[in-house]
């Protein structure tokens, strides 16, 4: 017994230096697996309020920019108010997707699993699963909430995943991230009978439920066909310019609770 | 608390507050972002208690790990490199190690150098490679290790040497 604890004592380095690196190796994994990382991120609520804090601050250098933003999307949709013929009887209730505006606070794009933090959370009934845009277009899907806080999955992320369709022909494919470059992303499993162009766009299908059909996305930059030669590798410019977010929407579909039922049963 | 203990936690919250509102805005050319935040583990006081040292080490990592999102790489990393920094200093310093008697600060400017990129290129090639977690990312991971551990070999020798008393 004595042995033993001089044993202890003698590697106590050694013990605790596994000990904690066996604690952050699991974190790691379990971080990978993105379902499971609860505790660790950057919506929780000392994080968050550190970030939004210091996002205040930084708010005030892009003032001009953001404000030039919003004018071109209000005189989009003001065109769009003018040329659409009112119809009063529908009301409000059988719209699908409700937006609601949010607060970049915090985004990063130089790793490979990128997420961004919303300044908005469970309070102002934000649920997992729901889109976020732009006025540009796509910018991640929202997978934790806290009280006031939520975290993003940006689309630079290698873990995410989402349905795409070229805007010409309705061919569909899904966008994926090789985590290379912040402007450019992947887009796969386009078949090679389809003709394609560079500068072709590219935007949601709205199979997934989470984003609205025709939310933009990018235009070809370049494509080829795989080893298989079967199916085309395309790479998207993005239209949102991922480093410089502030302002944001978040898409809730009112309905996704009936459509994952119905998914569910099949 | 002597002198010392104080220094020593001043420097812990300059680095995490450096390393989150300024390091990982900078964007440089894009995406690097140095880690100057293992500068802590490169000059923390050599005679001080060597298993509160470790776990010091992994608190930072883990405190930038909550707030970049990067699960537990950061503190893994930081825990090796602290862990292993004997390894560095007998390494770059040679017998006046073995003496106990180097100061950092006070050395010439081959031997840190030599120890202070040692030590970085060795949490950061941990660091990128629990980011990325993939083997067949191989490139990208050294690519990243070299690019971002020079910008912080950089950063760490200039913070060092503006703020260097002697």
């Amino acid at each position: 017994m004595q042995r033993l604890v001089n044993f202890f004592l003698k590697n106590r380095a050694l013990i605790l230096f596994l000990v904690l690196l066996s604690i952050s190796l699991s974190l790691t994994v379990n971080h990978n697996d993105y379902h499971k990382s609860k505790f660790f991120n950057s919506s929780s609520y000392i994080t968050g309020s550190i970030h939004n804090f210091f996002s205040l601050i930084g708010d005030y250098f892009s003032l001009k920019k953001e404000n030039n933003i919003l004018l071109k999307e209000n005189n989009r949709l003001k065109l769009l108010e003018l040329n659409q013929t009112f119809d009063t009887t529908k009301s409000e209730k059988h719209d699908m997707y409700t937006l609601k505006p949010a607060n970049v606070i915090k985004n990063s794009y130089s790793l490979s699993q990128n997420y961004l933090t919303l300044n908005i959370g469970k309070k102002d009934s934000i649920k997992e699963e729901s889109g976020v845009i732009t006025s540009n277009g796509i910018v991640g899907i929202i997978d934790k909430t806290s009280a006031k806080y939520s975290r993003v999955i940006s689309i630079l992320n290698t873990k995410i995943k989402i349905n795409a369709k070229l805007k010409k022909t309705n061919h569909f494919g899904n966008i994926e991230w090789n985590g290379i470059d912040p402007n450019i992303v992947q887009l796969l499993d386009i078949q090679d009978l389809v003709k394609l162009n560079i500068g072709d766009t590219i935007v949601t299908s709205g199979f997934s439920s989470i984003f609205p059909e025709n939310i933009l996305v990018g235009t070809i930059k370049s494509f080829q066909l795989n080893e298989t030669k079967d199916l085309y590798n395309i790479n998207l410019k993005l239209f949102n310019d991922m480093t410089n977010l502030r302002h944001v929407h978040v898409v809730e579909n009112r309905n996704i609770k009936e459509i994952n039922k119905l998914n569910q049963t099949e | 608390m002597n002198k010392k203990t104080i220094s020593n936690i001043a420097s812990f919250i300059t680095l995490v507050f450096f390393q989150i509102f300024i390091c990982n805005q900078l964007n440089f050319l894009d995406n690097i972002n140095p880690f100057i935040y293992v500068l802590f583990i490169i000059l923390y006081p050599i005679g001080f208690k060597r298993s509160w040292f470790i776990f010091t080490a992994f608190t930072l990592g883990l405190i930038i790990d909550f707030f970049l999102d990067t699960g537990g790489a950061h503190a893994a990393a930081s825990v090796s490199a602290a862990y292993f920094r004997p390894l560095f200093l007998k390494f770059s310093f040679g017998a006046a190690y073995e003496h106990q008697s180097i100061k950092i600060n006070s050395s010439e400017l081959t031997q840190k150098l030599a120890y202070f990129s040692c030590l970085l290129f060795f949490h950061h090639l941990l660091l990128f490679t629990l980011i990325f977690f993939d083997v067949g990312k191989l490139e990208l991971i050294i690519y990243r290790t070299l690019v971002v551990g020079f910008s912080s070999l950089i950063l760490a020798l200039l913070l060092n040497t503006l703020f260097n008393k002697n």
